[in-house]
């Protein structure tokens, strides 16, 4: 359980990124926040593991204050997948990358050779093992810090833009490792402005803006209500775009995959 | 008249044992608009690097075939002379900008050029207004929004009057209202200004509706250079590609249907609209 009491972050430039954020999120959920560039996201995201810690108000971790812990404790149980991975990598091979974290929080070598494998050939890197992180291109980049953390396996999984600069065919993958993960019984939390990924994956989204939690509900919920979108900079999911005009043929308004928004149009012109 | 000319064109960067694109053959006639699709890896950005001639002139490696751009052959030009033919957006404008203001950044490249004072206000002021930002003239380029950003890197490129414009996954860092404005700003060059655009993008669902051409490339070719509608026809989902939602809605209907009520495939939530009603007519 996370819970995030009235907390507030100010960055040393003066700068107030987080303005009274109150929240509370459930062990196995999955959670979208969303909200435009700047609107506090990944401040959000940085204090679920301690690195940023709360100027007033405070962050529990399963009953734990972060302000009393290392970072190092809490990221055995939240592990982060940042934006720019380049920041995190700095080992000689994608494999040792992996291994890394698993043998700081002392797993003997035999577990560490299991779950590195696990990891990299989970995430199709096999091929990389011996590779250096810098020679791989920006989408292997991000599926090899997906790795590290999936690697070590813990109960809350946060990332941040995942799908900033990826394919399609990453971001179906990368849809598959996020319900996987749920599956297992982890928090996967999202920060993202990708709409259309985030309506695939249909999971409880928390709106910012500067700073705020302003909305807080489920995908259909939220991505229905386009001003309150407009606001913080995003746009409506194409087909929710879509079925709002749908109303000639008598089709409401919701947030359909394409192949039932298909089937729903096609029965109207079959009577 | 064909602008862009690219003939068995290939490219292997110094370093790897492999061609990052080869065997490309393309060409772009002026004010034309394509979209450049592929899955990451592909060979986007290297094709886009040998337009404007950063390949070979920046980046070193085993080069073959010809690109011309505006009749010259880009091995024979230098990269300043082609930048006043084709001008290149990176996705990250940070590393594009490093004035003290808007204005000194979109005159820097120009007083390189040692164009005369006048000239350099003139076209400042034409590059500021063609984007719409002429408010943020005395601003500083690092306490902008990133979509902000982004306008300011293709304002200071437009300066230097190139007649084609490349742009390198220009929104994929930022928020769909900001990506969505700057796009428009994009097509309104095209539309309005008779720019050539080349850019590479995965997000299609804004773009691929004002596209002549949709160009996809897979494993360093160009596997389709067609208009998007007749590709999109297609399955082309293999290439990584995020077609818009409503063009998947009215393949699924093809698929359970046998047929669609629409003659042709819908780019827009606009098309897909008019097709039903001018089918249930």
């Amino acid at each position: 359980m996370i819970r995030f009491e009235s907390v507030e972050y100010v960055y040393p430039n003066g700068v107030k990124a987080l303005d009274g954020i109150d929240l509370e999120i459930r062990d196995g959920e999955i959670v979208a926040i969303m909200g435009e560039n700047g609107a506090g996201k990944t401040t959000l995201i940085k204090h679920l593991n301690g690195l940023l810690k709360p100027v007033k108000g405070r962050v529990l971790i399963d009953g734990v204050d972060t302000r009393n812990v290392t970072v190092a404790s809490l990221s055995k149980k939240v592990g982060i997948v940042f934006q720019n991975p380049d920041d995190m990598f700095f080992s000689e091979s994608v494999w040792e990358e992996v291994a890394f974290a698993l043998r700081n929080f002392g797993y003997d070598e035999e577990v560490v050779r299991r779950r590195v494998e696990n990891a990299i050939n989970f995430m199709d890197l096999a091929g990389y093992a011996d590779k250096s992180p810098f020679t791989l291109s920006g989408g292997e980049k991000k599926r090899l810090a997906l790795a590290i953390v999936l690697a070590w396996s813990p109960d809350i999984i946060a990332l941040d833009e995942p799908t900033i600069g990826q394919d399609m065919l990453q971001k179906e993958k990368l849809l598959q490792v996020i319900k996987l993960l749920n599956s297992q019984g982890k928090t996967v939390i999202i920060s993202s402005h990708d709409v259309e990924f985030i309506a695939d994956l249909k999971p409880r989204i928390v709106l910012m803006k500067r700073g705020r939690v302003v909305a807080d509900g489920d995908a259909e919920e939220i991505f229905l209500n386009e001003e309150l979108l407009r606001s913080c900079n995003l746009l409506p999911p194409q087909l929710i775009t879509l079925s709002k005009r749908l109303d000639f043929i008598g089709i409401k308004p919701r947030l359909y995959p394409p192949r039932e928004l298909a089937a729903e149009i096609m029965t109207r012109f079959r009577r | 008249m064909k602008i862009i000319k690219v003939k068995d064109l290939g490219f292997k960067y110094a370093g790897t044992d492999f061609y990052a694109i080869r065997g490309v053959n393309l060409e772009i006639d002026e004010g034309e608009f394509v979209v450049l699709a592929g899955k990451s890896g592909c060979g986007k950005t290297t094709l886009l690097r040998c337009l404007n001639g950063l390949i070979p002139h920046f980046y070193e490696g085993e080069f073959e075939g010809r690109v011309l751009i505006d009749g010259v052959d880009t091995r024979e030009c230098p990269p300043h002379i082609l930048s006043q033919k084709a001008g290149m957006v990176f996705q990250n404008p940070d590393n594009q900008l490093f004035a003290l203001s808007v204005e000194a950044d979109i005159a820097f490249p120009l007083e390189n050029l040692g164009l005369p004072r006048e000239e350099i206000r003139d076209r400042v002021e034409w590059a500021l207004k063609l984007l719409g930002i002429e408010e943020l003239r005395k601003r500083s380029p690092f306490e902008l929004s990133a979509g902000q950003k982004q306008k300011v890197a293709i304002a200071s490129v437009l300066a230097m009057k190139p007649k084609i414009l490349l742009l390198d996954e220009p929104t994929s860092s930022l928020d769909p209202v900001s990506a969505k404005n700057l796009i428009d700003a994009i097509i309104d060059l095209n539309r309005r200004h008779g720019l050539t655009i080349l850019i590479s993008e995965h997000r299609l669902t804004h773009l691929i509706p004002h596209a002549d051409k949709l160009a996809i490339m897979d494993g360093g070719r160009i596997i389709y250079f067609d208009d998007p509608r007749r590709i999109l026809k297609e399955d082309v989902l293999m290439y990584g590609i995020s077609i818009p939602r409503v063009v998947e809605v009215a393949r699924e209907m093809r698929r359970i249907g046998g047929c669609i009520p629409f003659r042709d495939i819908p780019l827009s939530v606009e098309e897909f609209i008019s097709g039903l009603k001018g089918a249930l007519r």
